[in-house]
């Protein structure tokens, strides 16, 4: 028989709607509650025991799973689909509505590296109080302190206030600490989404150390390749639900294609479209994988189509539509036009008025893994911009599959081609 | 450190997350496991407490100094209130220094919820550690203002009485009447935002309910029973006893016990309610 380090049975979390965007009420909410308290009531039938009442979700529900000791658990599911919750559950945070779970051994959670630090601390201080925020003992954290200042890497400002660190600093000593914690179950969030890369190549080390030493990881990311790169099993979450569970090669394949990731799309509202604007009115603009399908992740090794939707109230002389495409980190990728090909050049020298698509498709083997921006653009040469929005959406990248991803290892570079490698043996 | 049961990698504690309903367990024992979290907390907000300041520690000095000067001029010099054969400066001091004490760990208590809600969403750890760590950071300004007290008895050549061994008891008295009425108040403010305006109204009316700027002498008869409803009373009376020796009535005992008795149902009543709310923090605060 294995050990199970984390059993889950029908797990639930009700939240009630309303309390994110207005968090707490006043003492006369609940006054007038009160009073109008019967008419509701009355109101809302006879629902029982205040389970179905209309106003409330279920962040998560009827969830079981278990995890044997050891073991790396991914965690997929787009925004929303109770990841957080059941992360939040997990580490004690917050109580489940219903349900159990049970854990064996100390949790950490990497949810938000950093809490509790405060500013006007200095590092070498922060550390102590951090750690024993992270429930770490006054001895443990003397004895792992050096390993802590080295794995940082900021031991020239230890004994300068947090407040006067570069957010990459800051950043770097908070997961220092935290990855320092020695728990039996480590929870880990998208902590990898920050940093630069060679510190995540840092972090993604600790974490593949930490499950080697035979402690159980649950993994958080909207990184398929992290994903696929550090766990060997995954549960996808959708709308609170577990939807499915399997070696995560095939979790990853089941969340992508059945497109459950977030869609790539941006709609604009006629509020953000300024005035100067018309004729031109933008509708959308949607990132879309070979299948056709409007999605938030698109593989490497398959055609990306990017595609702009709009409006011409009066006819356009010169109109060209184009897109930017950008690195996460700001770096242009490329530029380029509806237009651009003498032909449509000539077919759309005046565009009429009307409603109109203009798509473009990305070759398969160009891009390297990653989240992408794209921004839009829509002008008469050396006449007039008509609309730019220069982060209309963004999506990512997934490597699964790219030329050389048998390396686990970050590629320089923004584009990632299927180049043809030749070797030959040179005789003397 | 001893103690190792959590890190110890033979026997795992086993967890169990289930829904909690109606009344918890105090569970005290947690409190004692977080020991360190509470020194930590505690030594985070002391050293924080004065940073960027120019006068940094002397605030604690300054503050119960200036309304001092201010309740001498109005109620000893202007309204010529009775201080019981002590100068009217050191008898209102020595009431301001656990009023202040209070006055200030309940508000910040009533506001630690809130405060540290990075902390309470992200974190686990037992919630009782913030009001307690709250309340004992206050405590520095406390022995500073203290000193500056035996200062002023020197000063005035008042010796203190055989009675001076009480004080920290009605020290005591206070803290567990703030962290009470803290805990009650940081429950409620997850809850209700009008906490946060209600307590700088309350102190101010609590202030004159105590004999901070006047005399329990004042006070007689059938309504100083109801008077000692207010544990601050008791200690105040008590502070000016056990330090300058002023009398205390007849009925002392029974309306001490009174102050007592009121105190500690309000801190057990904060602390059950405090631990019947925690649960729900997270996701409210």
């Amino acid at each position: 028989m294995t050990d199970l380090a984390i059993r889950v049975n029908d797990l639930g979390k009700q939240y009630r709607i309303g309390l994110a965007p207005e968090r707490y009420k006043t003492l006369r909410d609940s006054i007038v509650d009160v009073v109008t308290w019967p008419l509701q009531r009355i109101r809302r039938g006879l629902a029982p025991s205040g389970e179905d009442y209309a106003d409330t979700i279920w962040a998560l529900r009827d969830v079981s799973f278990e995890v044997e000791q050891g073991k790396v658990l991914g965690v997929i599911g787009r925004n929303g689909a109770g990841k957080s919750t059941l992360l939040k559950i997990l580490s004690r945070v917050t109580e489940p509505t219903e349900g159990e779970v049970e854990i064996r051994g100390r949790v950490g959670s990497l949810l938000e590296v950093g809490t509790g630090f405060h500013p006007e601390l200095t590092g070498r201080e922060n550390i102590y109080l951090n750690g024993a925020i992270l429930g770490m003992k006054r001895s443990e954290i003397d004895g792992k302190f050096d390993e802590i200042v080295d794995f940082s890497g900021v031991e020239q400002f230890i004994d300068t206030p947090v407040k006067r660190y570069s957010s990459g600093m800051y950043l770097r000593l908070a997961f220092a600490v935290a990855a320092h914690l020695e728990p039996e179950i480590l929870v880990v969030d998208e902590v990898l989404a920050v940093g630069d890369a060679e510190f995540q190549r840092k972090c993604l080390g600790k974490m593949s150390d930490v499950a080697q030493e035979g402690r159980t990881v649950l993994f958080v990311s909207h990184d398929m390749s992290a994903i696929l790169r550090l766990t060997e099993e995954a549960i996808v979450l959708d709308d609170g639900q577990l939807v499915y569970r399997a070696p995560t090669v095939a979790a990853v394949d089941y969340y992508m294609v059945s497109g459950f990731s977030e869609a790539g799309e941006r709609v604009w509202d006629d509020d953000e479209i300024p005035e100067s604007a018309a004729p031109f009115h933008p509708l959308a603009m949607r990132v879309c994988n070979s299948n056709g399908q409007n999605v938030d992740v698109v593989r490497s090794t398959e055609p990306i189509s990017l595609e702009v939707e709009y409006q011409l109230a009066e006819p356009i002389h010169g109109l060209r539509v184009g897109l930017y495409l950008m690195s996460a980190r700001g770096e242009y990728v490329l530029t380029s036009f509806d237009t651009d090909e003498p032909e449509q050049y000539n077919n759309y020298g005046v565009r009429p008025a009307g409603h109109f698509l203009s798509r473009c498709t990305i070759p398969p083997d160009l891009l390297n893994e990653g989240r992408y921006t794209v921004g839009v653009n829509a002008s008469s040469f050396r006449v007039k911009r008509y609309f730019m929005d220069e982060r209309a959406l963004t999506f990512t990248v997934d490597g699964m599959g790219a030329p050389g991803k048998q390396w686990a290892e970050t590629r320089m570079g923004l584009v990632r081609p299927r180049l043809n490698w030749q070797i030959e043996a040179v005789e003397k | 450190m001893t103690e190792t049961s959590l890190t110890t990698k033979a026997a795992p504690e086993t967890i169990l997350l289930r829904p909690s309903r109606g009344w918890a367990a105090l569970n005290l024992m947690d409190l004692w496991r977080y020991r360190e979290l509470i020194y930590f907390l505690t030594w985070r907000d002391i050293k924080v407490l004065y940073k960027q300041t120019v006068l940094g520690a002397a605030w604690a000095i300054l503050r119960p100094i200036i309304t001092m000067i201010v309740y001498a001029f109005i109620f000893g010099q202007l309204a010529n209130l009775d201080s019981e054969g002590v100068p009217y400066t050191i008898f209102t001091y020595v009431a301001l220094l656990p009023w202040q004490l209070f006055s200030r760990a309940m508000s910040e208590t009533g506001r630690s919820m809130v405060s540290n809600r990075n902390m309470i969403t992200k974190i686990y750890f037992p919630r009782l550690v913030i009001p307690v760590s709250t309340i004992l950071s206050g405590m520095v300004d406390f022995f500073i203002a203290f000193v500056i007290l035996i200062g002023m008895m020197f000063y005035y050549q008042i010796s203190p009485t055989l009675a001076i061994w009480t004080l920290p008891l009605f020290l005591l008295l206070t803290l567990i009447t703030a962290l009470g009425v803290g805990l009650w108040f940081s429950s409620l403010n997850v809850l209700y935002r009008d906490i946060g305006y209600i307590l700088p109204f309350l102190t101010e009316v609590w202030k004159y309910l105590t004999p901070v700027a006047y005399s329990a002498g004042y006070i007689t008869g059938a309504w100083k029973i109801i008077y000692s409803i207010n544990p601050m009373a008791g200690v105040v009376e008590g502070f000016r006893w056990a330090l300058l020796g002023i009398e205390l009535d007849s009925s002392a005992s029974l309306t001490m016990s009174i102050s007592i008795g009121v105190a500690i149902v309000v801190l057990i009543s904060g602390l059950f309610y405090f631990r019947r709310m925690e649960r729900t923090f997270a996701d409210m605060v």
